[in-house]
């Protein structure tokens, strides 16, 4: 049955990835914007422009260009970077993990300070500690990514310069890592300087993309619990002495975390979508840096690689948080 | 005996975690023998030669770190010996000749041979080459090696060919390492013959240079060069602010102003070979001559760069800035909105008649470029012309001018690193050219003599006609030459660099 269930979604994510690659493909190559245009000389005649876009391979018909990356995306082989000379695959590996990192980082912080903050929510409800947090919660919530990443720039590069304000290592010393999974790598080899390094240079950027998600889950989450503490059997439980902090993480929280999950996916999504602008403003070297010169130097081979990237992302993170919602909630195990 | 809760352990050991946190490599200044440069742009490609990052100006600095250039330039434009220490053409400009300097090794130790600087020639040149300026490099050929001096047929007399040496793709690369790795190896493990080699590259993120021992010229200052790949002016600007960079460039002009009286900073803002203009296509209503020639006298230049720019900025009258061998000081197109409304009358438009066209124009892409549009469509509203603006990305700009679709105006920058006429007015306003967007006979007939002159004086004569015609007719609207500015630690001492390159060769401790 579980078996049947994941084939059944890998299928489904199978035929999700080829409509997106169509559509990609199809729409690079009708939007503004000729690479070829980009790069031919002063002096370049007709004929030299024609060469030029028979070079790239993109003198073709739009249904014979698509064809041949199909074949060759089937080997395993997504072409070569227009802009950066590169095999696109191998550029995908190197910096994917960095975006990884830092997504997996900024979950993280807003799983823990988004719970915390909802936790104390519901603590502290009918006090005059809620609006307090609520207030504080809404203006997280109001403020878009960006905006905390220029802010946190604001404070930490000129008012209190403490923590690095760009790329995933110090420049001056060489982590010496031998894998593009820095945070790993830096344990596995005990490497703790390049370890806390990397945990600087993630502060800033997790807590641009952390904080607007930390508010959202905290939102939900709380909404959640208030609902989950009005049921009976928390006044049960309450009746028998346990205490609030108990009552909520015991009894409340694993009836409230169900739609918690399933938004917090989602979001992750948009989180994942948010590193493009955060690792730009940060000169973070992840795919979405790379994906924004990318799209600027219209390099077409590197953007279908990279929009598949975040496809399976996309498609990875909805089965997992499926499984895991699931996992919460019995009811929804034979579903 | 002190006895100690499981809360004040987690508490002890969340704070040495903290502790080591901030402190461990705490953001620290750089060294004394290192140079952290906090660059505007991001660095594509090792390949100097091949594809569009090497024919991007701002990306120079870098690859003139770790190549050499055939022809060395001064920050003044003008040409040096570098691999080549002499040059020249025979007298009937048939034949080139170049002298191949030397005891030079590139970084891997191996000498630099005549050989490497004829097989970079030929590569450029070659049919199938991927260099956007193959057809220079391909006027000449047949190259023959005489211990260190080259000879060479000229295909086709090209007056700039040297000058290109000391412009874009004009560097001399490795033969046999280069045939050995590949151009894939290549990229992964670059090798020059220029004052730095790599040491570490993270791309989008940084680029760590070692001082080459090898090198044949002047030590450089600094042993460590760290060029910090931060496209974001917001963070260029706390990169320098904070000390995390040691210099930085194009940062708003607003916040230059601001932070060269920082303590501890300086600034400097000159000149460079990249101009701001309007091209002008030939189609309605810009096919009548009042039309154009208002649109041009209605621009009150120097109220834009003392408004709009601070001040950074120079007027300019042709599209041949003042360092620019061409350059006619004596060609003027002076603002004259009374003269500008009269042409207008003569062709049937006024302020409540007004001539009504669509302007193109990047936002962001130069300094306050959708700000100078927006200010020139309210001087022109004066006069009699109505323009509608519309923004687009840069690309979309390159795809209208190639196909000869740009709206009958469209704002757009001109870099000219070596300052030769060809390079400017030449490319822009040739018609055969894919990159002009008025394409007209009399020009044409005007411009397609000088591209072969052997006459060097009669050539600059014939470009500074050219220049005088063209303001004449009003084809283009030249507006200003760009200021770069360039923040720095005080106990730096900066050599501005016209053609805009941040150099780190020109960057030294102050004295």
């Amino acid at each position: 049955m579980i078996a049947l269930a994941i084939l059944r979604r890998l299928l489904v994510a199978l035929v999700t990835l080829a409509g997106v690659a169509i559509v990609v493909f199809v729409l690079l190559r009708v939007v503004p914007g000729d690479p070829i245009a980009m790069m031919i000389s002063p002096g370049a005649s007709q004929a030299d422009i024609a060469a030029l876009r028979a070079h790239y391979g993109l003198d073709g018909s739009l249904f014979s260009q698509f064809a041949v990356w199909v074949r060759y995306a089937l080997r395993g082989d997504f072409g070569t970077s227009i802009s950066l000379h590169r095999d696109v695959l191998a550029l995908l590996g190197e910096r994917l993990p960095a975006t990884l990192e830092l997504a997996t980082a900024a979950l993280e912080f807003a799983v823990i300070v988004g719970g915390a903050a909802a936790i104390a929510g519901a603590m502290a409800r009918r006090t005059w500690a809620e609006p307090v947090i609520d207030a504080v919660n809404g203006l997280l919530l109001a403020i878009p990514d960006f905006v905390w990443a220029l802010a946190l720039v604001l404070v930490f590069g000129v008012v209190w310069p403490l923590l690095p304000l760009t790329g995933r290592v110090d420049p001056s010393v060489s982590a010496g890592m031998t894998t593009p999974f820095y945070f790993v790598e830096s344990l596995l080899r005990l490497r703790f300087d390049v370890f806390f390094d990397l945990l600087k240079h993630l502060a800033l950027p997790t807590l641009a993309l952390g904080l607007p998600l930390a508010a959202v889950i905290a939102r939900v989450l709380k909404g959640a619990l208030n609902e989950a503490m009005a049921q009976d059997y928390v006044l049960l439980a309450r009746l028998k002495g346990m205490s609030e902090l108990r009552l909520v993480l015991q009894e409340a929280l694993r009836n409230a975390i169900g739609p918690t999950l399933a938004l917090t996916g989602v979001q992750f999504t948009f989180l994942i979508g948010g590193t493009v602008i955060i690792e730009r403003i940060f000169a973070y070297p992840g795919i979405g840096n790379m994906a924004i010169e990318a799209v600027i130097n219209r390099d077409l081979p590197l953007i279908q690689g990279l929009v598949l990237v975040f496809a399976v992302i996309f498609i990875l993170v909805n089965i997992a948080v499926d499984f895991l919602v699931a996992l919460f909630n019995p009811k929804l195990r034979h579903a | 005996m002190v006895e100690v809760t499981r809360r004040q352990t987690l508490a002890l050991g969340a704070g040495a975690f903290l502790t080591e946190l901030l402190l461990a490599g705490a953001v620290r200044a750089a060294g004394k023998d290192t140079l952290t440069i906090a660059y505007n742009v991001n660095l594509p490609s090792f390949d100097p030669t091949d594809g569009t990052s090497a024919v991007n100006p701002s990306i120079q600095a870098i690859y003139r770190s770790i190549f050499d250039q055939y022809i060395g330039q001064a920050p003044d434009l003008t040409l040096k010996p570098g691999i080549l220490t002499a040059w020249g053409w025979n007298d009937d400009k048939t034949k080139l000749w170049m002298d191949v300097r030397p005891d030079v090794k590139w970084q891997d130790g191996s000498p630099l041979t005549p050989e490497d600087v004829v097989w970079s020639l030929e590569r450029a040149g070659a049919k199938d080459s991927a260099n956007p300026i193959s057809f220079i490099w391909s006027t000449a050929g047949n190259y023959k090696i005489d211990g260190n001096r080259i000879t060479a047929d000229a295909i086709r007399f090209e007056p700039t060919f040297f000058m290109w040496m000391a412009f874009l793709t004009g560097y001399v690369l490795p033969k046999a390492y280069y045939e050995k790795v590949g151009a894939e190896g290549f990229e992964k493990k670059p090798i020059g013959s220029g004052p730095y080699m790599v040491d570490e590259y993270q791309g989008n993120a940084f680029l760590r240079l070692k001082a080459n021992p090898h090198y044949w010229g002047d030590k450089p200052a600094f042993e460590t060069v760290i060029f910090k790949f931060v496209p974001d002016a917001t963070t260029r600007v706390a990169e320098i602010e904070s000390g995390s960079s040691d210099i930085t460039l194009e940062v708003p002009y607003e916040e230059f102003d601001r932070l060269k009286k920082v303590k501890g900073l300086s600034g400097v803002a000159t000149p460079i070979s990249d101009i701001g203009m309007i091209f002008i296509t030939n189609k309605e209503p810009m096919l009548d001559k009042n039309v154009r020639l208002a649109a041009i006298m209605a621009i009150d230049k120097k109220a834009i760069v003392d408004r709009l720019l601070h001040g950074y900025g120079v007027p300019i009258e042709t599209l041949e800035a003042p360092e620019y061998s061409a350059f006619d000081p004596s060609i003027k197109t002076p603002y004259d909105p009374k003269k500008a409304m009269e042409l207008l009358a003569a062709s049937g438009y006024s302020p409540e008649k007004p001539v009504k066209f669509t302007i193109q124009t990047t936002r962001g892409f130069k300094p306050k470029d959708y700000e100078m549009i927006q200010a020139i469509v309210g001087m022109w509203r004066k006069v009699g012309i109505e323009a509608d603006i519309e923004v687009y990305e840069i690309a979309k700009h390159f795809e209208l001018r190639t196909t000869h679709k740009l709206a009958p105006a469209a704002f757009y920058n001109w870099g000219d690193a070596i300052g030769d006429p060809t390079t400017s007015t030449g490319f822009a306003m040739f018609g055969p050219s894919p990159h002009s967007a008025f394409k007209t006979d009399d020009l044409d007939a005007k411009i397609g003599p000088l591209w072969g002159e052997k006459d060097e004086k009669k050539r600059i004569d014939g470009w500074k006609a050219v220049d005088a015609y063209i303001a004449e007719q009003g084809y283009v609207i030249p507006l200003l030459q760009y200021l770069q500015p360039i923040v720095y630690k005080s106990d730096l001492k900066v050599t501005p660099n016209q053609s805009g390159a941040l150099q780190p060769t020109l960057v030294s401790p102050a004295t």
